[in-house]
């Protein structure tokens, strides 16, 4: 048998770099990564059948019920070698599969000398994986080509063979095929990571570096610092320290992951394993940094550490004012496992007490968001997400501007705009609805190629800004679901754009403000002011609603004073029906929030802050 | 202590598209059962739950409602009577009334009616055009009110209602006020007028969910109200409640006792009544009804007792409805000052204000509900 007994596999802190092998999995969701990586756990016995169980590595519900990773993790798989009977140690490092952690996913790329490009066989490449094999090639990263589900009727093999041999280079029959669902062809590729991906090089007697390939924090362990060592030998009773911040950590534990935490003695050259230092917050052991041992430093740093920047934001109220304190809460404690995480404390006249977060995308955000409501039982207004602007006013005087409220009032020379270089991969089909899409999104053509016969990736600049609105979702729509999308930050360029508000009886509505191009502008305008008619009740008084640029009023709409509000008659003096129906007035009064003297009621901002895609999504969860 | 009564009878020939009260065909309770073999016994039931109750002074107000209580043998109905009588007496000028379908009604039942004491009858006309009965699912043709409260008239019935609605899908602002000028052509003393709602579970709510018939706009159905009250008022019926038009003297006293907090029993299936603010209500179906009652035990279902926030809601949002309104005195500084845009928007009398009380002008009738919400908040 190709396993090999934990006990008398090669230990931790005592493996030949020879005899090692890191390798990460680059996979799009819903290609099978998971499946794959739970029969290498199988298949190596690091498991027992036993305890077993369906997509073992990820750890959240989100996570489970999303199909993603969020977090990555390292495992140590000790393998036989069926082609020279050696025995190896694999490490086989997860990597998160969105364009929003990008970041930690070169991290991850880093801390490995091979990859597995897993493609689902019936689909193809997707951008978000084409993005990150790219990225891994940029990384040196040895690239064995993987087709998963060769079971499924609907694998086309050969079509995505020949797709995958163009892409990286080689002959399409040195494609491997796979099935994570039966097993077939597993064990030849962990054989075939042993052959093809070289084994770590490092300095054992150098000073100790080690790259933090991930971070997260435990409840009863504090913070979990995933890391791989590049040269020396990190030992227990070491004292570590971050190149970043120059902070010192005793290090209270050192150990490996088969999946379930191993302690060791140490981790030496080309290993992969866990450090506990007792810190409590990740941002103390931030992915990307370097860790060096206090008494033997190493002078220089590993490349690539980078500061993660959010790149949207979104402001986040709870719908019941009373549970502000418990959001701050909730808030902390999660950013004690997210490095990304940012916010500070705003106040919306509309929506009360509340925080402008920063997010690195719209999947972080949506994530965020969702682990507030679920883990701390919150029930969240978030406002719509928008980008970071930096605004030259009064010719001189220059401000970043968060929050589309924050926007200056005085003359503007200029504004700038965040902008991404967006690669889209589709049917050939959809090429003009693609280009109609990003035409109207500002988008300029910057190439398109085929990737087979009636596949193509389509590469576009496009301003962040209207990614952010419901890109992705009118992607999906006009493709059926087949395109998919990647981008990255290219810098900024100016823009022509206006501040819109939405008055309400002439107060203004700052959750509603929005930062728009001056051509879109209007239709903004008419659509939040015919939205809101919609959503607002009427009132005992007539109230309009307007958008105005400045003090420029661009579309109007108005709600007739209510006229009519009582029940005809009670029931055959069934008046505990009658009272009943009051308090559940009275409950929803107690929910309205005061604009003005306008009531407006909490379903109202949802409604009006979702996009009609939201809604769909929404529905399609329930 | 007195009690007053209301009697449900619980049974139509058929259930009307808009019509959520507790009622029942014959053919519900059995299959190919008529009226007289499916309500035979009933009345003997209603005098068990008489039974049960405890000892009390003289009734003031008795009324007969449903379902459709003519379809019941004047007899009958005269037997419970006579129980009520007997047990705890009549109150001078007991007033006691009966509502009438005017399908289900001849000159002698009507005189039969009056023979047993019923001195008030209460007509379902609801339109005068046929094509929004129809849209209510009613069985009557327009024509057999005229000629049903003319034998009413002449059976010697000098208290006459006509229930109307408004507000029903289909029905123009000239369809209705033909129905008010009909109603008014009419020898009657008092009308009651209800904006039509629609309940869920009914024929009527599933067609506008379905988006079969839609709901005119509430703006028009406020503007029928004032056409209503308009024409109530100069052919001489005031209002005294929110939805009930009388000449003087001929307001109905039941009507008003729910209004005012009285404490009244109600007998049948589904009744509700009120004691003290205690609140209950019995079992709604017939069979059940029967059951509890042939074992010896009460037809009550559920019941609550009110604290003393609840009684204070229901007092406002019962009083506000009745021509005296409210007190001010019974207000505190902060719910009359919620108060003062109403009333600086013409919504209540100011001259009665000045008088020490919230009354409700044409206007404020229409928000009543709003302004409960707002003294309550």
């Amino acid at each position: 048998m190709p396993a090999i007994e934990l006990s008398k596999a090669p230990q931790p802190s005592a493996t030949n770099p020879e005899q090692i092998r890191n390798f990460c999995i680059i996979a799009h969701i819903d290609h099978g990564k998971s499946t794959l990586a739970d029969r290498m756990l199988g298949i190596t016995e690091v498991v027992d059948p036993r305890n077993m169980r369906a997509q073992y590595l990820d750890r959240m519900d989100i996570e489970r019920e999303r199909g993603i990773t969020i977090k990555s993790q390292a495992v140590r798989l000790p393998w036989r070698s069926g082609l020279d009977g050696q025995e190896y140690i694999l490490n086989m490092i997860d990597t998160p599969g969105h364009v929003d952690f990008t970041y930690e996913v070169s991290r991850s790329l880093a801390a490995c000398e091979g990859a597995v490009l897993l493609v689902d066989c019936a689909q193809g490449i997707e951008a978000q994986t084409l993005a990150n094999l790219y990225l891994a090639m940029e990384n040196n990263l040895t690239i064995i080509p993987v087709l998963n589900k060769i079971d499924l009727p609907a694998a086309q093999p050969e079509k995505f063979a020949e797709e995958l041999a163009k892409l990286i280079g080689c002959q399409p029959e040195d494609c491997l095929r796979v099935s994570g669902k039966t097993g077939a062809g597993v064990e030849v590729l962990l054989d075939q990571i042993v052959k093809q991906i070289p084994p770590p090089i490092g300095d054992a007697n150098a000073p100790a570096r080690a790259l933090i390939f991930d971070s997260v924090y435990d409840t009863y362990r504090g913070v979990v610092t995933y890391v791989r060592v590049i040269d020396g030998h990190l030992s227990t009773r070491d004292q570590i320290q971050m190149f970043s911040t120059g902070v010192r950590h005793e290090m209270l534990e050192v150990g490996v992951i088969s999946p379930e935490p191993v302690v060791s003695k140490g981790l030496g050259v080309g290993e992969v394993g866990y450090v506990i230092t007792g810190v409590k917050d990740v941002r103390q052991s931030r992915v990307g940094d370097t860790i060096t041992t206090y008494n033997n430093p190493a002078t220089k740093a590993l490349a690539g550490y980078k500061d993660p920047k959010p790149m949207v934001f979104s402001g986040l109220y709870p719908l019941d004012g009373a549970d502000y304190p418990l959001l701050r809460e909730a808030l902390d404690k999660l950013q004690l496992n997210d490095a990304a995480l940012v916010y500070e404390p705003e106040t919306s006249a509309a929506l009360g007490f509340g925080f402008r977060c920063g997010f690195l995308g719209l999947l972080h955000m949506e994530i965020v968001r969702e682990r507030l409501e679920r883990e701390s039982n919150l029930s969240l207004i978030s406002t719509a997400p928008n980008v970071v602007y930096r605004v030259v006013h009064d010719d001189t005087k220059e401000m970043i501007v968060t929050n589309p409220s924050e926007y200056p009032d005085g003359k503007i020379s200029a504004v700038f705009e965040p902008i991404v270089r967006a690669t889209i991969l589709a049917p050939s089909e959809f090429i003009g609805a693609i280009m109609e899409l990003c035409q109207q999104r500002r988008g300029t053509l910057k190439g398109m190629d085929y990737l087979s016969e009636d596949r193509v990736e389509i590469r576009y600049t496009l301003p962040l800004a209207e990614i952010v609105f419901d890109f992705f979702d009118q992607l999906k729509s006009k493709t059926r679901g087949y395109a998919s999308l990647d981008y990255e930050p290219i810098g900024e360029e100016e823009g022509d754009l206006v501040k819109v508000d939405i008055l309400l009886q002439g107060e203004n509505v700052d959750a509603f403000s929005a930062i728009v191009h001056r051509d879109k502008a209007y239709a903004y305008g008419v659509m939040m002011t015919s939205k809101l008619r919609e959503l607002i009740p009427r009132q005992q008084f007539e109230v309009p609603i307007q958008a105005a640029i400045g003090s420029r009023i661009i579309a109007r709409e108005s709600i007739r004073a209510i006229r009519k509000d009582v029940l005809a008659k009670c029931y055959g003096g069934d008046i505990s029906r009658k009272r009943k129906l009051l308090e559940k007035q009275k409950e929803g009064k107690k929910r309205m929030k005061m604009v003005g003297r306008v009531e407006v009621p909490q379903e109202a901002f949802i409604a009006a802050l979702t996009t009609d895609a939201d809604v769909d999504k929404a529905k399609a969860k329930k | 202590m007195t009690l007053s009564f209301y009697v449900h009878i619980p049974y139509c020939v058929k259930r009307c598209g808009y019509c959520d009260f507790n009622t029942y065909t014959p053919n519900e309770l059995r299959a190919g059962g008529d009226i007289a073999s499916v309500s035979e016994g009933y009345v003997d039931l209603l005098i068990e739950e008489v039974n049960l109750i405890p000892e009390s002074g003289p009734i003031p107000t008795i009324f007969f409602g449903g379902g459709t209580p003519t379809l019941m043998e004047p007899m009958d109905l005269g037997r419970v009577l006579s129980q009520l009588e007997n047990k705890f007496g009549f109150a001078d000028g007991c007033e006691i009334t009966i509502e009438a379908n005017p399908d289900s009604v001849t000159l002698e039942k009507l005189e039969a009616l009056h023979s047993i004491g019923i001195n008030r009858i209460s007509f379902g006309m609801q339109s005068a055009n046929s094509h929004v009965l129809k849209v209510l699912d009613r069985t009557h043709n327009p024509e057999n009110v005229a000629k049903a409260i003319d034998w009413a008239k002449s059976a010697g019935f000098a208290e006459i209602s006509v229930d109307l609605i408004y507000g029903t899908p289909g029905e123009s602002v000239e369809d209705w006020s033909s129905t008010v000028d009909t109603a008014l052509s009419l020898p009657i003393t008092h009308i009651s007028a209800y904006a039509l709602i629609v309940e869920e579970g009914t024929k009527l709510g599933s067609q506008v969910k379905r988006g079969e018939v839609v709901m005119p706009d509430d703006d028009l159905t406020a503007d029928k109200y004032l056409i209503a009250d308009e024409k109530f008022h100069s052919a001489g019926f005031d209002w005294y409640e929110v939805s009930n038009w009388a000449k003087p003297g001929s307001e109905c006293r039941h009507n008003i006792g729910y209004w005012k907090g009285v404490n009244w029993w109600g007998l049948g299936p589904g009744a509700h009544s009120h004691m003290d603010g205690r609140r209950w209500w019995n079992v709604k179906h017939p069979n059940s009804y029967r059951d509890r009652l042939q074992e010896g035990e009460s037809p009550m279902l559920g019941e609550e007792f009110l604290t003393d926030t609840e009684k204070e809601s229901e007092r406002i949002l019962l009083e506000i409805r009745i021509r005296d309104g409210i007190g001010i005195s019974s207000l505190d500084s902060e719910q009359r000052s919620r108060l003062l845009p109403f009333l600086a928007a013409g919504h209540l009398s100011n001259e009665w204000w000045q008088e020490g009380r919230v009354i409700l002008t044409q206007s404020g009738r229409l928000l009543a509900d709003q302004i409960v919400r707002e003294i309550l908040l």
